[in-house]
């Protein structure tokens, strides 16, 4: 039989969005169960190390690793029910959710829930994106910091936003060797970023201290560059790089540079992972600088659905330290709405709490802008490049679809098959929809992907569990 | 000024277009989304006459044949593959019930045969031991259902016909002896209309004044990840699906049968009209976990490798019925020049033919075959002219 629980709020995703709403709700009295498919709570910045992993000197690389350790201590000693390896692939109003991991099907009924998924990374292709050794610059990051390991012997570093000096660096530290830092950005957008990012001197002194530590370490530094091509037989050997426009579009006419490498770490920033809220009908707004499509949250975290609320990356990328504090603000409005706290209680706990978070936001703000690439960037994606690796679409087939006349995502779906693999359109998602929108004028024209379950693909063997003949329903036989 | 307008671009009102166009009208499709995005796109796309009623039996060996030609009539294969298929008993009650049915539908024209459970893992190397009788069709096979939207998409546009997507249809007027219809800014006219929109005839109907009795149900498909090769045939189970004098109809129960199927890419596609959650506001917007798990386990408990497979992506459809549960294609009673065409059980695999012979009767051809009279349930006075009887 499958496992069936009833709480009062369900969390899911024990980021740092989500830990911090499972706290605050826990606080003011309500049975909380936070859900992850990690080993434990911290999600992607603050993740946690494996359990058997001990470093040696006991320094860790990671900045962020005490925030996350103190976070872990925090749930710790509270209530909450921290239930993790479990994945959600079903969600419903109601609201019932299910999730499978070690103990199999367990099914979930409470009767509010905070949605804290985080993000997904976006990468535009280029011809040989798909090739072994190109990796994610979030999935290095989680590399470096949660096993310490690195992509490869010697790693090219590129895309846009915070995250190529943190992964460059991150490398660096770890003992290895980066061939170069290539940045779509231009030194004068990073530095039209500055003022807003002052908010936060330590996280702004922190991104200088990387580009002086790259520099030092001679590495080259290309800005307003891109990665146009990774070639390779098995694997990846050299990447090629040309200098882009202002609109991020390669520049043809300049010789391309070969760098030698084994691996590519590359990444176009994030995008809001909002399969859940689409799935329990929540409404969205397309907000480019945040990333994405975006659930619709009023000041309090709720979304347009009563008892549903989300917080943190979900929302629109603006990072861990606003994660931490709206997630703490959706768990007391979950409190809140549930009666477990008064009106004053609640204005008088939320205030300092929307100051910071008004802060906060600012240099979540420029750092998001950072990772929102220009239009221009989509021509590395060649015809010949494939755009969805599950189903293994190129783009000149997508174009295709669009001569046949499909008129919006779904249509692009159903034609070409982009979209229909086991990672549900999260890895072509962005780019399928950024083409259609080239050609069809503006994101919310071509609209969303519809939202399917499962959010995971589940292993059939789980699903069906054990069974008898005489337990599967059948429509009674008609006497004829 | 068109010579026949039609609301709704699934199968039925596609195939009607393009027979109308190529009969030298002037016609227009006005759809909602894109064309064949409703139950024509996402259906699970089964060819199968195992599963057919009798009385429509020779309505889908045409179905079936013209899908099998569909390079020649609509330019695209549209994946066509003819694999064979089983329907399977797993105890000594079904297997009886699996006789009296396939008896039913040989008689009627499907090329069915039984086989032994040896016989039938001869056929099907993937199948469990558990089938005590098993029937076979050499017919039975596939089509791509998420293709033909642009198949159908390109032969309209080559036949002449206007194509309208993204067009809801609001009102339908009668001026003279024209219809004007009426969807976003765009008012267009016709001699001649055909209601073509699926499980929302009803409101189509309604629109122009007579009432459909169409009701819908919302039916769950899932597909695997790619696979390897671990089925070669189409595997569906017995029962009495489409039954309503004797016994529970599917139509109004929840759960439903099997059809299990691996594509030429891999994929299994396992569905058979286990009720999900929808409505016709938003279409089918929820599974119901429970069918889905009943669902597989049917699948698995007759091709046991299934279960090294993952569950990919799962969802739902929109169909409408009629209360006795055949089609309805003809003209409709009291309104002249207005037809409708629709609410067929396996109309994915009739689709095409029933969009064929109403077209033969709009352009004054004598039907192939007989059509289904939309004013048999005898409902209550229909209106005499269009918009009378609304405020
Ligand atoms: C791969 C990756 C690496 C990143 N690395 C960094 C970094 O090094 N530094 C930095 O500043 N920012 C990084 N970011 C950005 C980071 O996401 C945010 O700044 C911050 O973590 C947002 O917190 P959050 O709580 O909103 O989401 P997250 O921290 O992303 O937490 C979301 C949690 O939800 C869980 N989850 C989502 N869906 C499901 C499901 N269906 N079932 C079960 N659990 C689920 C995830 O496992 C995750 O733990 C990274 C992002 C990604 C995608
Ligand atoms: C999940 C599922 C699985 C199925 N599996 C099979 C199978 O394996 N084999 C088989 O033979 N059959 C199958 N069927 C049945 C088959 O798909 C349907 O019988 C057939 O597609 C119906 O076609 P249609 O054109 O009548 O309806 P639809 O395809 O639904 O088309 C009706 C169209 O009308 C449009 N419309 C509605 N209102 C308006 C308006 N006001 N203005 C403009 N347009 C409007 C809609 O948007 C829609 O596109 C399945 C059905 C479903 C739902």
């Amino acid at each position: 039989m499958t496992a069936q629980h009833w709480t009062d709020l369900l969390v899911l995703g024990a980021g740092p969005a989500g830990a911090s709403a499972a706290l605050a709700a826990a606080e003011h009295g309500m049975d909380v169960v936070l859900l992850d498919e990690a080993a434990d709570a911290g999600g992607q910045v603050f993740r946690a190390p494996p359990k058997s992993f001990v470093v040696a000197n006991g320094k860790r690389i990671d900045p962020d690793f005490h925030i996350g350790a103190s976070l872990r201590d925090r749930l710790a000693a509270s209530r909450v029910r921290k239930v993790f390896e479990r994945r959600v692939w079903f969600v419903a109003p109601g609201f019932k959710v299910s999730t499978f991991g070690p103990e199999g099907l367990e099914f979930w009924t409470a009767k509010s829930v905070v949605v804290a998924s985080g993000t997904y990374e976006r990468v535009v292709p280029m011809p040989g994106w798909t090739l072994p050794g190109v990796i994610g610059l979030g999935a290095a990051t989680i590399l470096l910091k949660s096993q310490q390991a690195l992509p490869g012997e010697t790693t090219v570093v590129a895309g846009c936003g915070p995250l190529v000096a943190a992964v460059a660096v991150g490398i660096l530290k770890a003992g290895g060797k980066v061939g170069a830092v290539i940045d779509a950005a231009s030194p004068g957008d990073w530095a039209r970023a500055l003022p807003s990012m002052a908010v936060r001197p330590d996280l702004l002194l922190r991104g200088l201290g990387w580009v002086g530590r790259i520099r030092l370490a001679g590495v080259p530094l290309l800005f307003r560059h891109a990665v146009v091509e990774v070639r390779g037989g098995d694997s990846v050997t050299e990447i090629m790089a040309r200098p882009v426009d202002n609109q991020w579009r390669p520049r043809w006419d300049v010789p391309a540079r070969a760098f030698q490498c084994d691996a590519l770490a590359i990444g176009h920033g994030l995008v809001p992972a909002v399969e859940l809220t689409r799935l329990l009908g929540a409404e969205h707004e397309f907000a480019a600088e945040r990333g994405g499509w975006v659930p619709k949250v009023d000041e309090d975290c709720r979304t347009s659905e009563p008892c549903l609320y989300a917080a943190g990356d979900c929302t629109g990328i603006s990072g861990a330290a606003p994660a931490l504090l709206q997630g703490r603000l959706a768990g007391l409005t979950a409190a809140l709405d549930d009666d477990r706290m008064a009106p004053e209680a609640f204005a008088q706990e939320t205030s300092a709490l929307r100051r910071k978070l008004q802060r906060a936001r600012t240099f979540g703000a420029a750092s998001a802008r950072l990772m929102t690439p220009s239009p221009g960037l989509l021509d590395t994606v060649t015809p010949d490049t494939v755009v969805c690796r599950c189903e293994d679409v190129t783009r000149r087939e997508i174009e295709a679809a669009f001569e046949a006349g499909a008129a919006d995502l779904n249509q692009v779906k159903a034609w070409t098959r982009c979209g229909m693999g086991p990672c549900q359109g999260r890895m072509c998602g962005d780019t399928a929809a950024a083409l259609a929108a080239l050609r069809l004028g503006g994101r919310e024209a071509v609209g969303p992907w519809t939202a399917r379950t499962p959010i995971r693909p589940v292993p059939m063997e789980t699903l069906i569990g054990e069974y008898d003949y005489e337990d599967i329903p059948k429509p009674a036989p008609a006497r004829r | 000024m068109y010579d026949a307008l039609v609301i709704g671009g699934g199968i039925m009102g596609c195939t009607t277009a393009l027979h109308l166009a190529r009969g030298g009208m002037r016609v227009a499709v006005i759809e909602r989304r894109g064309l064949c995005m409703e139950a024509s796109g996402v259906n699970a796309g089964t060819l199968s006459l195992q599963i057919k009623r009798k009385e429509l039996m020779p309505y889908a060996l045409k179905g079936w044949e013209l899908w099998k030609t569909a390079s020649d009539w609509l330019g695209d294969g549209v994946g066509f593959h003819q694999l064979g298929g089983l329907t399977l008993a797993f105890t000594d009650d079904e297997a009886e019930l699996l006789e009296n049915k396939m008896r039913e539908r040989a008689e009627a024209g499907a090329p069915i045969e039984f086989v032994h459970r040896d016989r039938a893992r001869e056929i099907e190397p993937g199948l469990s031991n558990h089938p005590v009788l098993a029937s076979f069709c050499p017919l039975d096979g596939y089509a791509q259902s998420n293709e033909i939207g642009r198949a159908y998409r390109a032969a309209l546009i080559g036949a002449g016909v206007q194509v309208f997507e993204r067009s809801t249809v609001s009102s339908i007027e009668k001026i003279g002896a024209n219809f004007a219809v009426t969807f976003g800014g765009n008012t267009k006219q016709a001699r001649r209309l055909t209601l073509a929109g699926g499980a929302w005839l009803g409101r189509l109907g309604a629109l122009l004044g007579v009432e459909l009795p169409v009701e819908y149900r919302v039916n769950q498909v899932s597909v695997t990840e790619r696979i390897r090769p671990i089925l070669r045939t189409i595997i569906g189970v017995v029962s009495d699906p489409l039954s309503t004098k004797e016994g529970p109809a599917l139509g109004t129960s929840l759960v439903g049968t099997l059809t299990l199927k691996q594509s030429s890419n891999g994929t299994v596609l396992i569905g058979g009209g286990w009720q999900g959650i929808g409505d016709l506001d938003r279409g089918g917007y929820q599974i119901r976990p429970e069918y889905l798990i009943g669902n597989l386990r049917q699948a698995h408990y007759a091709i046991p490798a299934l279960a090294d497979a993952r569950v990919a992506r799962t969802w739902c459809g929109v169909e409408g019925h009629v209360p006795d549960f055949m089609p309805l294609a003809g003209p409709i009673p009291g309104v002249e020049n207005a037809f409708v065409v629709g609410c067929c059980r396996g109309g994915f695999t009739i689709g095409p033919y029933l969009g064929r012979i109403l077209a033969q009767r709009i352009l004054g051809q004598e039907p192939e075959m007989p059509l289904f009279d939309p004013g048999r349930f005898a409902p209550a006075p229909l209106v005499d002219s269009v918009g009378a009887g609304r405020p």
